[in-house]
């Protein structure tokens, strides 16, 4: 195989786009890239890898114990701004998510082939990131002990829960949207985990891959449901994703809160969090492509449309910002006027800069070709996306809290190692389960992938040698 | 006289094909042939093989769609009975009947049991889990999840006879047959 076939972001003559998958000759070859790193003996970078995660993951273990031993006062919080990192990092974790449900879902949905080589590595973020996301609302009540008061639950009390309110609805929210993310994983892996219980060497993968294959033997009987199951799946997580981001942006946009208080939210949210959860996967997927040698499978054709839809949604995002000064400005209430002219210019104006250089300018550079099809390019864009979505859920948080409506109440919000120590921890989760995803689960698509190659459609003829394709014989 | 369950010694016929469109034929001759009891293992789902097999439609959708519906019911019902029959609370003035509140958990939980009768319903219509098979006793069919296709046909069908099915699996193009206990 030729250094040019490596990159096809070049068009295809024939039907005017790119192949997805390169130089593969057969299904087997497919199977052979995916499942060999899974079977390499570990090599020592993995081992550095996981002692690196595990190492920020008891950091997150003492910065949460240190938390219910004491207490939230160990955060920044005061008031007026008692919400602080906890939320903005929930929201940023949750956003991440937001991508491998679209690309799982929405993109399966418009047969969007070129979901495949990635959908599988997307939806580990989804589930590793809400899982980041759920840490963070269950130790800011401070009292983790009690978090069950969040849900139905028949207690000695005779108490029920307020379904009055957007903070429950997003109790609810954001843990049927893990377990459905997870549902759907798990279905995809199906397939996939039966090719690694064939291929196993050893008795403890044998057993392990047999169990959670559950007997799958590509029976075409199975196939017909499990299609159905997967298709309905899409559908379902489909609007599920759009109302988790929706019911999100509730909790703020249904207080009275200048700053918070506008419709603009839902649709504002939601752009971000599939613009937040895109940067993520390129920041997270062009080095593990190369540490696995996936060039073949996630090629840079892939790379060129995630940063087609970064620069889309990053412009969404830039027109709701834009959006809401217009609206403050044409409401004519004076709090909600002020609250954005702060933004800009108060005492958070370096947070709200911050967020317009990483969000609204970087990715105006992948309207150039050349930019977006290098990897150095994406990959630092990506990290200035992440970056600067962590900022949005600050500045929507902070900024909006920190003035009053009373000037004798206004404050200034800082944050304290612990509050630090915590969010860093939270990526230590986030990367400890990629570790162990990344060496155990086969992280692209195996079966998925074979059926975007010509040679799986039942009415392909290979070309004999020396002469055109046979087509229309059906 | 032939029995019900003829050849009891063996399980089936399985038969290998070496491209998804070779599998596409010979599945379509199987079931003008008039077989009932058997199917086709593929590494990944073919596009039309369905069609080819003589199958009917799924009836999966129906079960996600009584699974959502009860979901939702259930949630609507709850936060009725818990906000305004068990705790009435009046919280900012609002009635204790909210059900424009209700909605989202509603929808949520609708969603929710959806995906349950999808992912279930699915293992339900395959009776799986099932973790083991009379198949894989075969070592050639270790391949089925790698770059493999094949047909099996079970010996409890009225058309099965060891020998003649196996010589029509090899007209229908198989590039080996075999018995499997």
């Amino acid at each position: 195989m030729s250094a040019q076939v490596m990159d096809n972001a070049a068009y295809d003559p024939v039907d005017g786009r790119s192949p997805l998958v390169l130089g593969a000759k057969d299904f087997h070859e497919i199977t052979e890239i995916v499942a060999a790193p899974m079977e390499w003996k570990l090599p020592k970078a993995w081992f550095i890898a996981l002692g690196f995660s595990l190492s920020l993951l008891g950091l997150l273990a003492v910065s949460v114990g240190y938390l219910v031993w004491e207490g939230t006062g160990i955060w920044g919080l005061n008031s007026p701004v008692n919400w602080g990192w906890a939320i903005v990092n929930f929201v940023f974790w949750v956003g991440i998510g937001h991508a491998g449900t679209l690309i799982s879902a929405i993109l399966f949905l418009f047969r969007q082939k070129w979901r495949t080589s990635i959908n599988r590595f997307a939806e580990a973020m989804t589930i590793f990131a809400v899982a980041c996301a759920l840490i963070f609302p269950t130790i800011h009540v401070g009292r983790v002990w009690v978090i069950w008061w969040a849900l139905p639950f028949p207690n000695q009390m005779d108490m029920w829960v307020n379904f009055r309110s957007p903070l429950l609805w997003d109790v609810f929210a954001v843990s049927v949207y893990g377990t459905v993310s997870a549902l759907f994983w798990y279905t995809g892996l199906i397939p996939d985990l039966a090719t690694m219980r064939d291929r196993a060497k050893n008795r403890i993968a044998q057993v392990m891959y047999g169990i959670f294959a559950i007997g799958w033997r590509g029976s075409n009987r199975h196939w017909q449901h499990y299609e159905k199951a997967y298709l309905i799946l899409a559908g379902i997580s489909t609007p599920l994703v759009l109302s988790v981001h929706t019911i999100v942006s509730f909790d703020f946009a249904v207080s009275q809160l200048p700053g918070w208080h506008t419709t603009i939210f839902p649709p504002y949210f939601v752009a971000g969090a599939i613009f937040s959860g895109f940067a993520m996967v390129l920041t997270l997927m062009i080095p593990a492509r190369k540490l696995f040698g996936l060039e073949r499978l996630v090629t840079v054709r892939h790379f060129e449309n995630m940063a087609k839809i970064i620069l889309l949604t990053g412009m969404l995002v830039g027109y709701a910002y834009a959006m809401e000064f217009f609206i403050a400005w044409y409401s004519g209430v004076i709090y909600e006027q002020y609250a954005f002219v702060n933004r800009a210019v108060g005492p958070y104006a370096w947070a709200y800069w911050i967020m317009i250089a990483c969000n609204v300018i970087s990715p105006q550079l992948f309207w150039f070709k050349k930019l977006r099809t290098n990897l150095w390019v994406l990959w630092i864009v990506s990290i200035f996306v992440n970056i600067g979505m962590w900022f949005e859920r600050f500045v929507i948080t902070v900024t909006s809290l920190h003035r009053d409506f009373m000037p004798s109440s206004w404050g200034y919000y800082s944050p304290t190692f612990w509050d630090v120590a915590t969010f860093i921890g939270s990526f230590g989760l986030f990367f400890t389960l990629f570790t162990l995803f990344v060496r155990f689960l086969p992280i692209v698509a195996i079966a998925e992938v074979k059926t975007v190659m010509p040679e799986a459609d039942p009415h392909y003829h290979p070309p004999e040698d020396g002469t055109a394709a046979e087509g229309g014989k059906h | 006289m032939a029995n019900e369950n003829r050849n009891s010694a063996h399980w089936g016929a399985l038969a290998q094909f070496a491209t998804p469109a070779d599998l596409y034929h010979a599945c379509e001759k199987v079931r003008d042939a008039g077989f009932s009891k058997w199917d086709a293992h593929t590494p990944f789902p073919v596009h039309g093989l369905d069609k080819a097999m003589g199958m009917q439609q799924s009836k999966l959708p129906w079960i996600v769609l009584g699974a959502g519906l009860t979901g939702a019911a259930l949630a609507f019902w709850m936060q009725t009975w818990m906000s305004a029959i068990a705790y009435p609370l009046i919280i900012s003035g609002k009635p204790y009947w909210s059900w424009q509140a209700f909605i989202p958990i509603t929808f949520e939980l609708g969603i929710l049991f959806a995906a349950f009768g999808a992912v279930f319903g699915m293992m339900a219509l395959n009776r799986l889990p099932m973790l083991w098979h009379p198949l894989f006793r075969s070592r050639r069919f270790e391949r089925v999840t790698d770059d493999a296709f094949f047909i099996s046909i079970e010996s409890t069908d009225p058309k099965f006879d060891a020998r003649a099915t196996l010589e029509l699996l090899t007209e229908f193009g198989a590039t080996h047959v075999e018995l499997v206990e």
